[in-house]
């Protein structure tokens, strides 16, 4: 009986409910941004985690000496009101904000920014981003226990508001560097309190303990359910600030983001589900955004392989693909084909590559790497990670090169971490793989590709594309710069290691509520500048 | 009674322990390792990251201190998600879980109990085809369809439920109880039905009906006790695999529960946090089944005579 009790008590609730408000109305006033984040943050520590959920959760919390700006283009100031760059580009002197306070009250320094550089470098902290920082002077040597000076270190307070960083070369990006996550500062007593300066499971980052220095506060954080941060008073730019509330949700399924979205829960989705985004782009969704993102999508040659070492193989496997019907008829959701490793709009870059579909001409080259008779021609394995999205484009990819060139290849999916390894050791033929920016600027794609990147991974080296990638990166002129880096892209292209197939966008759903918010390429939505209006 | 309790518990150990074991063996043999990543780690890093997790000491070194440290109640720090212990996480997902398989339960029982009796009472009429189609429905309809279909009447046309979450807003656990119940919901049903037809056919209620009691009395009374026993057995492993398979709903409804940890800890390869959840889903397996042969024993005289 006490059962039937419960079983009734199920269906009153459910006939006495009425309509309910849904939280991103209730939240106008409130000013309380709902925020589809993807998946469960793997932790909070700037220096540990690596991740689009995790860069979301800290750039709201913490902030470096510059901030992305939202509208694109040139970063802005952050800790750093200002700075000035040595006619070499060699050395930045950077003004902090006087004003710049941790959340906790304490006076935020330059020497908090050199202790938490020491922090990232310090090699057993396992760090995934030192590299972020190996322009600095001495900075690689201290990272690989080479020294364990760090004055040896090209970061110096000089004042309590003067920071000045000496780099090794000119590197003319590095003010974009430093919006990123890793590069943020730390607050040293805090760290220090609940472990020493390489414990990767000090306590310092739990709701009651984590200080930051960002323009929102951490509240709350139920694992797997919600993250709420609030907005900080002591920020040093608060009067800007309209949020007061952000709710990260970790939303890993799309279609739960999805249905979520249209009941009312969320404001931003982190992504829409593949089969629904070309039914919104049909029904002209109004919340639907498509924007250019900075990453590409392409399969990677193993050049190791006695067959595609040949680059005559590789370029016909290229010219056989036509890209404008994967994006129009297989990805469906405003991809863009691409005939560049570089994101064409890359803070300013248009790489002047291109990749035609030429079947014909990919006939002729597989006939002059000896392969006329296509019979004679070794099956190929495209290896790709289990997902939908990818096995379709590995279909079409497929069909192509057997239409174009007759020549057969075999698909093989694998799980995320089998299909890592054997990317890893080299144990593939061809394989999908994606790249996305860490930062604004050609280098983050071109430099993947150098001799000896751990990211390469195809075994393709070539002597003159590390020059040209050496020399633009130490030179100051940023024109003369872009030429060297479209030389260096172009014999990429040339070489086809790497086949790009389309560059990516950023497909999510927004409600026309959420103002301040500016598509850019790196899609970095910095919460200082987001407020809600109806 | 007490000796057959003590009989299991004695067996439960060597068999978790050989669990804990094989688990150990078998998530180092997956290829892949727990810090692999898209954009490669590089090798120093590696290096001292292996250093950290004692990933870098001999695989049998490793084995023995994990053991060491599992008896003691230590299931080691998650290699996910730093600064967290697993047995945090799992006592964090763990009440979430459990709540949401209680209340399956719970309205598994009820309906699939209350369909199974009515169905065996009015054998071959509308009261029994109509329940026990439905109970075949139900089984045949994955929780990841259910799931998705009620969120679309009851969430999204409606506007009655949220559509996700677990306590954060008003009415947020009906649905994902509901979409968990409904399989099992028509287990039992099955079940009950099964068992109180047979319990109908036996000469003790032949002699209830003679003596002249009512039908529902004898129903309540005398045959329920009896009917009811395989539900009861069902119950144990029942509320093991709730708890274990609740990943599916957990996911569709965005429910910070056990499962979840579980499956993308297998996709991480956060190997202390796989064996965590593994040996505790394990000894979790083993209490429930524990439980429901101590119920059955007691409902049951026979059995209790056998034990």
């Amino acid at each position: 009986m006490k059962n039937s009790y419960i079983y009734f008590f199920f269906l009153i609730s459910l006939l006495g409910c009425s309509k309910a408000i849904a939280p991103v109305d209730s939240a106008l006033d409130q000013q309380i941004l709902h925020f589809g984040n993807g998946s469960e943050p793997q932790g909070l520590d700037p220096h540990i985690v690596t991740g689009v959920p995790e860069h979301h959760l800290l750039i709201a919390m913490c902030e470096g000496l510059t901030i992305a700006n939202p509208k694109g283009g040139e970063n802005l100031p952050g800790v750093a009101k200002s700075w000035t760059i040595s006619p070499d580009g060699k050395t930045y002197t950077f003004f902090l904000q006087e004003d710049a306070k941790w959340s906790n009250g304490d006076l935020l320094t330059a020497s908090d920014f050199v202790w938490s550089w020491m922090r990232i470098l310090t090699p057993s902290l396992g760090s995934q981003y030192p590299d972020m920082l190996y322009y600095v002077k001495g900075a690689p040597e201290y990272h690989q226990g080479l020294t364990d000076d760090f004055s040896s270190v090209g970061v110096t307070a000089v004042n309590d508001y003067e920071l000045k960083v000496e780099l090794t070369n000119a590197t003319p990006f590095f003010i974009k560097l430093l919006s990123h996550y890793s590069t943020y500062p730390v607050h040293k007593d805090t760290v220090l309190k609940h472990g020493t300066i390489d414990d990767r499971n000090g306590q310092w980052t739990r709701p009651g303990n984590f200080v930051c220095n960002g323009p929102m506060n951490l509240k709350t954080w139920e694992l797997n359910k919600e993250i709420t941060v609030e907005k900080n008073p002591l920020y040093w730019d608060a009067s800007n600030v309209r949020l007061n509330e952000i709710r990260y949700y970790p939303v890993s399924n799309e279609s739960t983001e999805d249905r979520m979205f249209r009941a009312g829960q969320l404001h931003v989705t982190n992504v829409v589900p593949l089969e629904k985004c070309p039914v919104y782009i049909e029904n002209e969704n109004p919340d639907l955004r498509i924007e250019p993102y900075m990453g590409t999508y392409f399969y990677r040659v193993n050049t190791n392989h006695p067959v595609l070492k040949d680059k005559r193989v590789r370029l016909a496997l290229a010219y056989a693909l036509n890209r404008k019907q994967i994006v129009e008829k297989v990805s469906k959701c405003g991809q863009l084909a691409a005939y560049s490793f570089t994101p064409p709009g890359t803070a300013g870059y248009e790489p002047d590559t291109s990749i035609s579909f030429n079947p014909e001409l990919a006939k002729s080259l597989l006939a002059e790497a000896g392969y006329e008779d296509t019979s004679t021609f070794p099956v190929l394995e495209i290896l790709f990670n289990t997902q939908e999205g990818h096995r379709k484009i590995a279909l079409a990819v497929q069909q192509m090169w057997q239409q174009n060139l007759g020549i057969s290849v075999q698909l093989v999916n694998q799980d995320w971490k089998v299909y890592l390894a054997r990317e890893m050791t080299g144990d593939f033929q061809i394989s999908r793989a994606g790249w996305i920016g860490d930062y604004e600027d050609p280098n983050t794609f071109l430099d993947t590709l150098r001799p000896n990147r751990g990211n390469n991974k195809t075994g393709w080296e070539n002597q003159e594309y590390d020059d040209l990638l050496a020399i633009a990166n130490s030179t100051n002129d940023q024109a003369l710069r872009y030429e060297y880096l479209n030389q260096a892209e172009k014999l990429l292209i040339s070489e086809m290691p790497i086949i790009p197939i389309y560059t990516y966008v950023k497909a999510y759903q927004i409600s026309s509520d959420v103002k301040g918010w500016y598509p850019n390429i790196i899609d970095t939505h910095h919460p200082k500048f987001i407020y809600l209006e109806r | 009674m007490l000796q057959v309790i003590l009989k299991r518990i004695a067996i439960a150990i060597p068999v978790i322990l050989v669990v804990a074991s094989i688990t150990f063996f078998l998530v180092r043999m997956a290829p892949g390792g727990p810090f692999d990543a898209e954009k490669v780690v590089p090798p120093q890093v590696m290096k001292n990251l292996n250093a950290v997790y004692n990933l870098d000491a001999p695989l049998l070194v490793q084995y023995k201190d994990y053991m060491f440290n599992l008896v003691q109640g230590d299931f080691g720090p998650s290699f996910r998600y730093p600064g967290r212990s697993v047995t945090e996480m799992i006592f964090t997902g763990l009440p979430v879980t459990l709540e949401l398989a209680l209340y399956a339960i719970l309205i598994a029982m009820v309906i699939g109990g209350v369909a199974g009796v009515l169905a065996a009472v009015k054998r071959n009429t509308a009261l029994d085809y109509i329940p026990m189609t439905i109970a075949m429905i139900g089984i045949c309809m994955p929780t990841f369809l259910l799931g998705p279909l009620l969120v679309l009447f009851f969430g999204i046309h409606l506007e009655l439920l949220p559509v996700s979450g677990w306590g954060s807003l008003s009415g947020d656990k009906i649905l994902p109880s509901i979409t968990l119940g409904a399989a099992y919901a028509a287990y039992i049903a099955r079940l009950s039905r099964g068992g109180m037809l047979e319990t109908l056919g036996q000469d003790y209620i032949r002699t209830a009906r003679a003596k002249g009691l009512p039908e529902y009395q004898v129903i309540l009374r005398h045959a329920l006790q009896g009917g009811l026993v395989p539900v009861v057995s069902f119950l144990g492993p029942a509320i093991a695999g709730l708890i274990g398979g609740s990943f599916v709903v957990e996911t569709i409804f965005q429910i910070p529960g056990l499962g979840r940890f579980y499956v993308e800890a297998a996709f991480n390869r956060d190997y202390t946090m796989i064996l965590g959840t593994t040996i505790f889903f394990s000894a979790l397996i083993i209490f429930f089944n524990l439980l429901s042969d101590i119920a059955v024993l007691l409902m049951n005289p026979r059995a209790r005579s056998e034990a």
